[in-house]
C-alpha cells in the first residue's frame, strides 16, 4: 500500500468582496488532483509558478486548508482527524525553500532544532541535548554550532539545519518545497547528495516539490506536471522526459536549456517545432476554460490528459 | 583593440568596511565586441555583479581603479553628468528582480517614456507614445495600447521583465548589460526572454554581458565566457572550448556540480569549503587553492596570472596542469563501482 493517497483533492481560496464582505469568486490552487508515493520513493512535482504545488504541498501537512478531497497517510485520512490522532502530523516533516527566512534569528540552533521535540516529546534536558547533538551530527554540523545564530552560517548548512529540524521527529515523509532553489550550484549539489544519502539512512519517502527539471530528473522516481491547480500528466522519469505526451510537458522540457552549447542550434529547432505545435493544437489539449482535462492512462505507469473521445 | 566596444583593463572596484577598503573586484581584464555576448559565471560572491555595478558605476561608495574603455574613451574619470548621457543612452542594463527595479507608482507607458524623453528631449508628446507602443510589441507583449496604462503590479514575472527590457533598449544601447535576467521566472518564459535578448543582439549589433549562475543559460547564449571566483577572472575562452575542454579547476568543478541530463542517480560533484567572504579573502596565492586541498602546493604559482595558454584561452594558475577529481583517481586505483559511499 502506498504511503501518501491523495484522492481527488480540491483547495479553493474564496475572494471576498462587496459591503458585507461576501464570497463573490473563488481560485481554485488545486482542483482535482490525485497521485500516491511508496514508501522510500521520490516523487517530483513539476509546475511553474502558480500552477498550485506548493499548495498542494501545504494542503497535505495541514498548512492550507482543503476543500474537498482525501488524503491518507499510512490508512488515516488527514483532512478529518480526530484529535487523539492528530500525532500522526508529526511523521510529516517538511523543508523550506529559502533557508534565510525559514530559520528565527532569534533563536539558537539548539532551540530550533529542539523545538520539534519539545512540541511532541517530553525528554529531559540531557536527553535532549543528547538528541540534537546527535541530529547536527546527522546533518555533518559540528555540536560546537549548538549554541550559534543561524547568521553565523552559510546557505548550505542552513539548510541543513532545517533538515536537522525536519527529521527530528523521525517523520516517514517530508516534504522539500525547492529545498535548493536560493542555493548556489555547488551547494546545491551537496544538499541533494545529503538528502539522497539521509533518505537511505532513514528509509524516507519525499515529497520533492521543483520547477527545476533537471534536479527534479536527476533527485524523482516519478514525476507529476501540475498546471493551473490540475494534473497534465504523470509518469515515471523515462515516461516524463523522454515521452512526453501533452503538448504542456513538452513545450517545459523542451525549454531547458542544455549544457551543450554544441546542440543551440537543434534545440532552437525543436523549441519551434513544439512551439507550432503547442500554437496549433492548444484546443485539443485544454478545455474551453484553458484548463487541462482528466487524466488517461495510455500504460502501466503514464497517465496523461487528454480530452475523453478524440 | 580598436574594434572592442568595451575594454575592461586591470579593473578594482574596492568596498570600505571598517576603515579598511577590500577589493570585491579585483585586476579584472575583459573586452566585448559588438554583436557578442560576453558570459559572466561564479556562484554568489564571486563578483561578477559588482563588475557590472563597476561598468554602470551604481555603487555609492566605491573605489574604482583601472580602466573602462567604452568606444575607446575611458569612462573611469567621467564626472557623473556626463555618465548620465551614456547611461541608459549607449550603455544600459536589465536587472535581476523586475518588481523592484520598476517604480510602483508609474505606469509602464510612463517608465519607458521617461527613459525617452531623459535622451531624447526633441521628442513630441504623440511621437513618444509611438515608440513606447512600438517597444512593447518589439519585446512581444500582446496588447501593448493596453498593457500601456498598467501598473507593475499588475503584470505577471515575465511581463515585467519584458517592460524592463523595454526600457533598457529603449535608446538602442550599444552595450546591454543584463545581470540575471531570467532567475526570477519560470522555464518556458526564460526560454522566451533568452530569446528576445539574442533577437535585439542580432538586429541591433548589440554588444551583451549576461551574468549568469546558470550554466545551461551560458551554454545557450554566450559567444564567449568569463568564471569568476573570489573576484577575479580565473578562465576566458569562447563557449565551445569552455564547455568541452574547460582547464581551470573551478570551472571544472562547477560544471561537474550540475545534475547532468544523462547520469541519473550518480552523485554530484561537491566543491570542498565555502566561497570566502570579501573580508576573508586570500589576496595571496592561488585562491581556489584552499577549496582543492588534494592538489599538491607547489602546483600553484606564488602570484597567479591570466595567461593563454591556447588560442583565446586563457587560464589563471598553473594548478590546472596537476588538477583532478579525487573520485576520479579513486575509480582508477580501486576500479569502477567501489566508490559509492
Amino acid at each position: 500500500m502506498a504511503l501518501l493517497e491523495v484522492k481527488d483533492l480540491k483547495v479553493h481560496f474564496p475572494i471576498r468582496g462587496g459591503i458585507l464582505n461576501r464570497k463573490i469568486d473563488e481560485i481554485k490552487a488545486v482542483d482535482g488532483v490525485s497521485f500516491s508515493i511508496e514508501q522510500g520513493k521520490t516523487y517530483g512535482l513539476v509546475g511553474e509558478s502558480g500552477s498550485g504545488k506548493t499548495t498542494t504541498g501545504r494542503a497535505i501537512i495541514g498548512l492550507n486548508h482543503v476543500t474537498s478531497g482525501n488524503i491518507r497517510f499510512s490508512g488515516v485520512d488527514l483532512t478529518n482527524l480526530k484529535s487523539n490522532r492528530r500525532d500522526i502530523r508529526k511523521e510529516i516533516q517538511m523543508i523550506f525553500q529559502d533557508p534565510y527566512s525559514s530559520l528565527n534569528p532569534k533563536k539558537s540552533v539548539f532551540d530550533i532544532v529542539a523545538e520539534p521535540l519539545r512540541n511532541f516529546e517530553r525528554l529531559s534536558k540531557v536527553e535532549e541535548r543528547k538528541r540534537v547533538q546527535e541530529l547536527l551530527e546527522h546533518v555533518g554540523l559540528s555540536p560546537e554550532s549548538i549554541f550559534k545564530y543561524p547568521h553565523q552560517f552559510s546557505g548550505g548548512q542552513r539548510q541543513r539545519i532545517g533538515i536537522a529540524r525536519a527529521i527530528a521527529l523521525k517523520p516517514k515523509l517530508i516534504i522539500a518545497d525547492e529545498p535548493v532553489s536560493a542555493l548556489d550550484v555547488s551547494v546545491q549539489a551537496q544538499v541533494l547528495n545529503f538528502l539522497k544519502d539521509i533518505q537511505k539512512d532513514l528509509n524516507l519517502t519525499y515529497l520533492f516539490i521543483s520547477h527545476d527539471l533537471g534536479i527534479v530528473k536527476h533527485m524523482c522516481d516519478e514525476i507529476g506536471i501540475m498546471y493551473k491547480g490540475r494534473y497534465v500528466e504523470e509518469g515515471s522519469r523515462d515516461d516524463i522526459f523522454y515521452n512526453p505526451q501533452h503538448i504542456y510537458t513538452k513545450r517545459l522540457i523542451a525549454a531547458i536549456p542544455d549544457i551543450d552549447p554544441f546542440k543551440r542550434q537543434k534545440l532552437q529547432e525543436w523549441r519551434d517545432e513544439v512551439e507550432k505545435e503547442y500554437k496549433k493544437h492548444y484546443d485539443d489539449y485544454f478545455d474551453h476554460e484553458g484548463l487541462a482535462y482528466g487524466l488517461r492512462s495510455i500504460s502501466n505507469t503514464h497517465l496523461v490528459a487528454l480530452p475523453q473521445k478524440g | 583593440m580598436s574594434n572592442n566596444l568595451l575594454e575592461i583593463k586591470n579593473l578594482k572596484t574596492s568596498f570600505r568596511i571598517k576603515d579598511h577598503y577590500y577589493a570585491a573586484v579585483d585586476d579584472v581584464s575583459l573586452s566585448v565586441n559588438k554583436n557578442e555576448t560576453m558570459a559572466i559565471v561564479g556562484e554568489s560572491g564571486s563578483g561578477k555583479s559588482a563588475l557590472a555595478f563597476s561598468i554602470m558605476r551604481l555603487h555609492n561608495r566605491a573605489k574604482i581603479e583601472g580602466n573602462i574603455y567604452f568606444n575607446g574613451q575611458d569612462i573611469v574619470p567621467l564626472p557623473i553628468a556626463k555618465l548620465n548621457k551614456l547611461r541608459g543612452n549607449d550603455m544600459a542594463m536589465i536587472f535581476q528582480d523586475p518588481l523592484t527595479a520598476l517604480n510602483p507608482l508609474m505606469t509602464v507607458g510612463e517608465q519607458i517614456g521617461e527613459a525617452l524623453l531623459l535622451h531624447n528631449k526633441e521628442l513630441t508628446k504623440q511621437e513618444r507614445q509611438d515608440q513606447v507602443i512600438h517597444l512593447l510589441k518589439q519585446v512581444g507583449i500582446p496588447r501593448p495600447e493596453y498593457t500601456c496604462e498598467q501598473y507593475p503590479h499588475q503584470l505577471s514575472g515575465g511581463m515585467r521583465q519584458r517592460v524592463m527590457i523595454a526600457i533598457a533598449i529603449s535608446n538602442k544601447p550599444k552595450l546591454l548589460i543584463a545581470d540575471e535576467p531570467t532567475t526570477a521566472l519560470d522555464v518556458t518564459i526564460q526560454a522566451q526572454i533568452l530569446r528576445l535578448i539574442n533577437d535585439l543582439k542580432d538586429k541591433m549589433d548589440t554588444g551583451i554581458i549576461l551574468i549568469t549562475h546558470d550554466l545551461g543559460v551560458v551554454a545557450e547564449m554566450a559567444d564567449r565566457v568569463a568564471v569568476m571566483y573570489a573576484g577575479q577572472v580565473v578562465e576566458v575562452a569562447n563557449v565551445q572550448t569552455l564547455f568541452k575542454k574547460p582547464l581551470h579547476p573551478y570551472t571544472r568543478s562547477l560544471l561537474n556540480s550540475i545534475p547532468n541530463t544523462d547520469q541519473v542517480n550518480d552523485k554530484l560533484h561537491v566543491i570542498q569549503g565555502i566561497v570566502p567572504s570579501l573580508q576573508n579573502l586570500p589576496r595571496e596565492g592561488c585562491r581556489f587553492a584552499a577549496r582543492i586541498p588534494w592538489v599538491e602546493r607547489t602546483a600553484h604559482e606564488s602570484d597567479p596570472k591570466l595567461r593563454e595558454v591556447a588560442p583565446d584561452h586563457f587560464v589563471r594558475c598553473t594548478c590546472y596542469q596537476h588538477f583532478y577529481f579525487p573520485e576520479e583517481r579513486y575509480k582508477e586505483v580501486f576500479g569502477n563501482g567501489t566508490f559509492r559511499s
